[in-house]
């Protein structure tokens, strides 16, 4: 689905304390199945899930999804390539605070102008489906961790996204939530979901729903799976 | 959601009522009233009769009731830049005769 | 269409929902910004309403008023003077007018003493506005007594108050007989005050006026025009306390505006990177933004103007009041015709409701071209 190739990605290019995050990646990730990037901090893996997920161009090399080159596309192509195709979940959940569950969930679909009433719906359905319904007009930083992450998981698929971005989604959370992250997972894939993440915790990677583990050091992939 | 309305309704609810409420301040500007057309003509008649020259709104001082019979080139009677007695001379700039004053110094 | 205004009201929403988040703050912004609008609006349609008022009631007034200098400064009209002024072609009427000042010292006011030269007061009467009529407690019919410059103690009886609707010119008049008048100042016999003159067509009036200060060269013509000129400068809304209060305002308005532009929050600027990682595009929330900065200075200029319409017209100005005033001890009791200049009110919308939104947009466009990665690396 989607193919990198010879992607490096610089920070503060020019100048004293430039710093090349990625130094030659060349990658190909498949739909319908769950990618891990597993490596230390510092290790460039959080730069390559903003990179495929369309959050950042790399410096140089291509991103090609589903075989058409994005990763020169101006931003608003990039945006709407982004809302289309992927859903995030964000290692620190990314809530915006003051919210209800149910207003945070159906922000990625604001710009496309849906009816409200379908937008409600599909929330509705999707909190359900995470056991979270009760919680719907709590505002979001009443919740606790685990309902917080339930409810940055219905606002990745509120789109309806072919793919789901996760950065660390067990990071924040004990075994016990851990474990009910790592079923949803596995719903999610079994809907059909490419699912790309990142972690360095055993739990996610040495896990069954886990198809690949790609490991990364120094900005570069050092184990393909 | 239904049972709560939306912040956007509210907020163009309460929009749309101050938007009326200003074309209706328009609207009340525009109409004429003829009392006080009446009163005004009233008024009109009493400045003919009297030969009135000045609004009294500023009784303080003679260069404020009657500001346009005030003496020439002495608007505030001393310096115009002189510390002002009155505060209603911070609302009174100094009359404006130059017109007259100009031709008249020419020989007609 | 229908797609587009959805997504307007999600931006609403959501605008919306972010200034609930500070709620205190927000609504003390808009309670001063409706305040400024207030005042602005108050004073421009106050003085637009009473230049109009005072342009209306002395387009009646004597077309040339002539008065006689001594060493620059007004002074009375000898005997003999108003024969001087002679047959100029286009004056109709010329007569001497008596009127002056008197200080009440129970009140401590001013009033304006004058003898209607149409007549119409009997000796020993007066006719008295209608603010005296308040101050001292005067009704048709009363005595009242004022004791004279030389210090004798004259009394009379007034005969009529004068209508209340004409107080805005007539508030402290006191008009009395001619006899009265001389007698009560020790006015010399056959001086005057000044000469009214009446010129019938309006267009020899400057005329009239060249050719009197020609004869007479210690003379000065008042000229109708520029009495109606001087109020229109009076009450022009760039001119005293309208300017006065505007650059306060207006600085004020700086102040609150640069406040909101420099007042982006670490927090705000996060949740821009959130809502464009989330799939937000810039042009969206600019435009969200903008929505807010709309629905604030809209507000308060359509609040602002509507509260200070009703304050001018309907509650007599009353804020005003104070400041109007002055030291004055007689104050006329008016109630002005609702009149708006559109200019004005274009002006107004434009120097309160342009700047809030673009003071608003500034700060946004900075952040919002800020790539949305950086949440993910924050």
């Amino acid at each position: 689905m989607i193919e990198l190739s010879g992607i490096r990605k610089a920070f503060n290019q020019g100048q004293h304390n430039e710093y090349w995050a990625l130094n030659g990646i060349d990658l190909a990730i498949e739909a319908n199945k769950v990618t891990a990037l597993r490596g230390p901090s510092g290790s460039g893996k959080t730069t390559l899930l903003t990179l495929v997920g369309c959050l950042a161009r790399p410096t140089e090399g291509r991103v090609r999804l589903k075989r058409e080159d994005i990763s020169g596309l101006p931003e608003r192509f990039l945006t709407e390539i982004r809302r289309r195709t992927f859903g995030f979940i964000f290692q620190q959940f990314n809530l915006i605070k003051g919210l209800t569950a149910l207003e945070n969930i159906i922000l990625p679909a604001y710009p496309t102008g849906q009816p409200r009433r379908e937008l409600l719906e599909r929330a509705e359905t999707l909190l359900a489906n995470l056991k979270l319904g009760h919680r719907r007009d709590a505002k979001v930083e009443w919740l606790s961790g685990g309902e917080q992450q339930r409810v940055a998981i219905c606002r990745a698929l509120i789109n309806d996204p072919e793919a789901v971005i996760a950065d660390e989604p067990t990071a924040n959370l004990d075994t016990h939530l851990a474990k009910e992250f790592m079923a949803i997972l596995e719903a999610l894939a079994g809907e059909g979901r490419t699912i790309l993440l990142t972690s360095h915790d055993p739990l996610v990677v040495e896990s069954a729903v886990v198809d690949r583990v790609v490991d990364m050091r120094d900005g570069v992939i050092v184990d393909c799976g | 959601m239904a049972r709560r309305i939306r912040p956007s309704t509210r907020a163009l609810l309460v929009l749309a009522v101050a938007a009326a409420a200003f074309v209706a301040t328009l609207l009340d500007a525009a109409i004429p009233r003829a009392r006080r057309e009446a009163e005004s003509n009233e008024t009109r008649a009493l400045v003919a009769r009297l030969g009135l020259t000045d609004l009294a709104l500023f009784t303080e001082a003679r260069y404020t009731r009657h500001p346009t019979q005030a003496d020439l080139h002495s608007a505030f009677q001393d310096h115009p830049l002189a510390l002002e007695h009155f505060p209603t001379g911070s609302l009174l700039p100094p009359p404006r005769h130059e017109a007259v004053d100009r031709e008249t110094a020419l020989p007609d | 269409m229908k797609q587009w205004i959805e997504k307007q009201r999600y931006l609403i929403d959501f605008t919306l929902a972010s200034l609930a988040r500070r709620k205190t703050r927000n609504l003390g912004l808009l309670g001063v910004y409706i305040l400024l609008v207030f005042v602005l609006a108050s004073v421009a349609l106050y003085t637009h309403a009473l230049r109009i008022e005072a342009g209306k009631v002395l387009a009646a007034s004597p077309e040339v008023i002539l008065q006689r200098l001594v060493a620059g400064r007004h002074d009375l009209i000898p005997p003999g003077y108003i024969d001087r002024v002679g047959r100029i072609r286009g004056v109709q009427k010329k007569e001497g007018r008596l009127w002056g000042y008197y200080y009440d010292a129970v009140v401590k006011a001013n009033y304006t003493f004058m003898v209607p030269n149409a007549g119409g007061v009997e000796k020993g009467e007066i006719v008295v506005g209608p603010a005296l009529e308040r101050s001292r407690g005067l009704a048709a019919g009363n005595g009242i007594s004022f004791r004279s410059y030389s210090g004798k103690l004259h009394t009379f009886i007034v005969a009529d108050v004068l209508p209340q609707a004409s107080e805005l010119v007539s508030a402290d008049l006191v008009l009395m007989h001619e006899e009265d008048f001389r007698a009560f100042f020790d006015y010399p016999s056959g001086h005057f005050t000044d000469i009214a003159l009446t010129v019938a067509n309006p267009l020899e009036v400057r005329n009239v006026a060249l050719k009197l200060s020609a004869a007479l060269p210690d003379s000065r013509p008042i000229l109708r025009d520029e009495v109606l000129r001087t109020y229109a400068s009076i009450f022009d809304w760039r001119e005293g306390i309208v300017l006065a209060l505007l650059s306060a305002a207006i600085l004020a308005f700086g102040i609150l505006a640069w406040e909101k532009a420099s007042g982006l929050s670490a927090d705000e600027k996060r949740e821009i990177g959130i809502l464009k990682a989330i799939g937000w595009e810039t042009g969206d929330i600019i435009k969200m933004k903008f929505w807010e900065g709309l629905l604030i200075s809209l507000t308060a200029f359509l609040v602002g103007f509507v509260a200070a319409y009703l304050h001018v017209f309907y509650y007599a100005a009353t804020l005003f009041e104070p400041v109007l005033k002055g030291w004055s001890v007689l104050y006329p009791r008016f109630q002005l015709t609702p009149h708006i200049d559109g200019l004005q009110v274009a002006t107004l919308f434009f120097f309160t409701v342009f700047p809030y939104a673009a003071a608003v947009l500034v700060p946004i466009w900075k952040a919002a071209i800020t790539d949305p990665d950086a949440v993910m690396r924050g």
